[in-house]
């Protein structure tokens, strides 16, 4: 019978001191919780989960990348603050409560899933996920393809649509887009191209968009080329 | 006919690859681009191999030609607006792609399918299953060059079954048919008794297809010992499927994961002894046998009662913040979605676990030291399909 | 030629008729597809050539794996930006005359997907396509009736004037340009002689 996580996590911490496994709680009714790997000790952890007689994770399913975006917050703090008042003539310190509204920027980060079953003892699913510093230029992970190799092309497809670079990747290059393009399309904050023609719809700012779009005059552009031939 | 040179499971660590071999003598490497437009690719698929005479000694697998951004666009729309989205992964099983979606969606918002449904979900993966894996053997053929006949036998099956689907969900292909807590719409009496008359037909045809070809002798020497996986190897690599199976693992998520209803049928998990391309050849055609089997089960006493979940809704769908990993025996192994809900109407994370692209993975180490006529065979023995592979 | 006195003289085994016919007689009965799939619409392509549908009876079940042997491209799915280079390299290599049929929403506009970023909003903005077919997929018989129309427009064709097809006319243009891929697109984003229209390469602001 498969441990609970927090088990797994006991048993990780025992067999490698200092791991710093986190536990990631799902609120979820899956209810499929899950651990996070510091990126230093990532390696070490992945092959005692998989070389352990007990959890015997020797199967990796899925890897996956996922996309947090900074978060802008905005919330109202309440702050005492010390102001000098005059009360009959005199001036004295008061403190007062004020209300504040206060900006801060979450900072984002990319993070890797990785879902690991065991074939041997036919459990699962174990979660692990790793996070990156930052969404710009921190954004290395260990890869754990030495481990598993079925993450070989699903670590590509990471690094290509996410843009986490994966140390120790035996060929890392894109996978899906072609090797000249720029972006990670599957951020957040991709751009798409917008080069589609849009159809007329009952949704009025759909189709005010559609009149507006370059595209539109397709209809007639169209024809064009059947009246006269492709010469 | 040569073996295969793999890598040993004990030299996965470290990434230790079968080193390139230079050619002996004279003459010099060919690198041959096989795809994106070749007829045995199965597709927008590109082999980039290195050849030393006709000996493989290098295979480099490039993708993305079919990449349809079908995550992307399904992090844009809502839950069920994806539904259709699934039946053109993998093509030609787009029932058992609705399943896994369902059955995703349903483990993130906690629902469950009514008995009634569990049967005709059961039903129809199995059918495809059937058709899937006649067809795959079909065009396994056709790469071995016995042009059109054994895919004109697959595929005359697959219409009646393609007939059964059509009668159903309105779809020959593009099925859309699963819904959160259900199916769409109910099967009649009469689509039951077509269905049970079409699957007292199947055994006759599996039969004919066994006695075409499981003792060909052509068959037999072109793929025995042929493209051999390891069974660790194969498990280390993150195989799945009738691939994983014909290596001798015992691993179908049928019946390790009890998905569904499938705990109530009697069934075996056909295993190969060698892993190379006659056993997923033989599995396959076991699987198809056993899939009759659960037909025969399942289509004996549908129960009655409503297809569709009472607390499911379709509209406002709505699930709690979490994230759920559902998994199903696909035909060609284990398709995966992943979610992850903000609780928003769309999901903010979404991810297929594609089981065409992850069978790949091995694709180099089993061609490596073959032929390049063989690299046909030993690809199309993986048995994928382009929609799942780039999605 | 009167047409009571070409079916009187066929009935005494005399058949009058003119070098535009034969030839397009000749034509629209052996237009030869390229063995070229795509996506989900293959399958119901190889399933038109299948016993069933029996797409031989058209004289077209000569599938031919090279471009150059092929008469007929038919572009079965969606054409992703990845993909569209090769599409437009094979077309430049099929031989004149030559036909396309495109096969499904994808092939025509980029179907379900066109919100994709590396999906193609259909490959007339590339190459010139004959007969379109809608579905998705189309079923076999609507491809079969796109090769009826298809045969209706080669009889049509004069072998002469103005109307007459490209591998006729010295001054037509056989090579059609082929994309390149860019850092975010392609380059360029449609060819001006086939798709009028100017698409904004690049990204535009986020959609709404």
């Amino acid at each position: 019978m498969l441990k609970t996580v927090e088990e797994i996590k006991a048993a990780i911490e025992a067999a490698i001191p200092g791991a710093g496994v986190e536990f990631v709680p799902n609120p979820g009714p899956a209810a499929e919780h899950s651990l996070l790997l510091r990126p230093e000790s990532a390696v070490a952890v992945a092959k005692f989960l998989r070389d352990d007689a007990e959890l015997a994770f020797d199967y990796l399913s899925n890897v996956t990348g996922v996309d947090w975006p900074d978060k802008e917050i905005v919330e109202k703090v309440k702050a005492m603050r010390i102001t000098t008042k005059t009360v009959d003539g005199v001036e004295q310190q008061v403190e007062e409560t004020v209300e504040e509204t206060r900006k801060r920027i979450e900072p984002g980060c990319l993070e890797a899933v990785y879902h690991l079953y065991s074939v041997a003892k036919k459990h699962g699913p174990l979660v692990i996920r790793m996070r990156t510093e930052n969404r710009t230029d921190r954004v290395t992970l260990p890869s754990l393809t030495p481990i598993w190799r079925g993450a070989e092309f699903q670590e590509r497809e990471v690094f290509d649509l996410y843009g986490i670079v994966f140390a120790g990747h035996p060929d890392l290059r894109r996978i899906l887009m072609w090797e000249e393009f720029k972006d990670h399309p599957m951020r957040k904050d991709f751009v798409e191209p917008d080069d589609y023609e849009y159809e007329p719809t009952a949704h009025d700012h759909v189709l005010k968009r559609a009149q507006a779009h370059p595209a539109a005059v397709v209809a007639s552009g169209s024809q064009r080329w059947r009246d006269e031939g492709i010469r | 006919m040569s073996s295969g040179v793999q890598t040993k499971p004990e030299q996965l660590e470290g990434w230790n690859r079968p080193p390139v071999i230079a050619p002996e003598g004279e003459g010099e490497l060919l690198e041959v681009a096989m795809g994106p437009h070749h007829p045995s690719t199965h597709g927008v698929f590109r082999m980039d191999v290195t050849l030393d005479g006709e000996r493989v000694i290098g295979l480099k697998p490039v993708f993305g030609y079919l990449h349809r951004n079908h995550e992307k666009i399904a992090e844009q729309t809502s839950y069920l607006a994806s539904m259709p989205y699934t039946d053109r992964l993998d093509y030609f099983c787009s029932l058992t792609n609705n399943w896994a979606y369902a059955l995703a969606v349903e483990k993130l918002a906690g629902l469950d399918a009514p008995e009634r449904a569990q049967y005709i979900r059961v039903i129809l993966a199995e059918l495809t299953r059937i058709q899937n894996h006649a067809s795959a053997v079909g065009f396994l053929l056709q790469d071995m060059g016995a042009s059109g006949t054994p895919l004109m036998y697959a595929f005359r099956e697959r219409e009646k079954i393609l007939d059964l689907f059509e009668q159903l969900t309105g779809a020959r292909m593009m099925c859309n048919f699963m819904r959160f807590g259900g199916c769409r719409v109910d099967a009649t009496a009469g689509w039951l008794d077509g269905a049970r008359k079409m699957v007292a037909g199947l055994p006759n045809f599996v039969d004919e297809f066994e006695a075409l070809l499981s003792t060909n002798e052509i068959l037999m020497a072109r793929t025995q010992g042929v493209g051999v996986l390891k069974p660790d190897l194969a498990v280390n690599t993150g195989v799945s499927g009738p691939m994983l199976r014909a290596s001798g693992v015992d691993y179908d998520l049928r019946k390790v994961d009890h998905y569904g209803i499938y705990d109530r049928f009697q069934f075996r998990v056909p295993l190969g002894e060698h892993g190379d391309i006659y056993d997923r050849y033989m599995v396959r055609v076991l699987e198809m046998r056993e899939s009759i089997r659960i037909l025969e089960q399942a289509l004996k006493d549908v129960p009655a009662g409503p297809v569709m979940d009472p607390k499911a809704k379709s509209r406002g769908f709505r699930p709690k913040p979490g994230e759920a990993y559902g998994r199903i025996e696909a035909p060609k192994g284990e398709l995966g979605f992943y979610l992850i809900s903000d609780g928003t109407p769309n999901p903010y994370r979404y991810r297929v676990r594609p089981p065409s692209l992850i069978n790949l993975t091995i694709l180099e180490d089993m061609c490596l030291g073959h032929d390049v006529a063989d690299v046909v065979l030993i690809f199309g023995s993986v048995d994928i399909v382009l929609g799942e592979v780039d999605r | 030629m009167d047409e009571h006195l070409k079916i009187e003289l066929g009935k005494q085994g005399i058949v009058v008729t003119t070098l535009q016919e034969l030839y397009n007689w000749g034509r629209r009965n052996s237009i030869w597809p390229m063995q070229f799939g795509l996506a989900c619409c293959a399958i119901e392509m190889i399933a038109t050539t299948m016993a069933r549908f029996d797409m031989a009876r058209f004289g077209a079940e000569v599938f031919r794996p090279s471009p150059r042997q092929a008469d007929l491209m038919i572009i079965s799915g969606t054409v992703t930006k990845k993909m569209a280079p090769q599409v437009v390299r094979l077309y430049n290599q099929m031989a004149e005359p030559r036909y396309v049929i495109a096969m499904g929403a994808c092939a025509i506009s980029g179907g379900p997907f066109k919100q994709g970023y590396n999906v193609l909003k259909g490959i007339d903005r590339y190459i010139p396509v004959d007969v379109h077919i809608p579905g998705c997929p189309p079923r076999p018989e609507a491809l079969l009736e796109a090769f009826m129309a298809l045969q209706k427009k080669i009889d049509a064709q004069p072998l002469t004037g103005a109307g007459r097809p490209r591998f006729l006319d010295s001054e037509a243009r056989g090579e059609f340009p082929i994309p390149v891929p860019g850092e975010h697109d392609l380059e360029p984003a449609s060819n001006r002689g086939v798709w009028p229209v100017e698409i904004e390469t690049g990204t535009k602001g986020p959609r709404d």
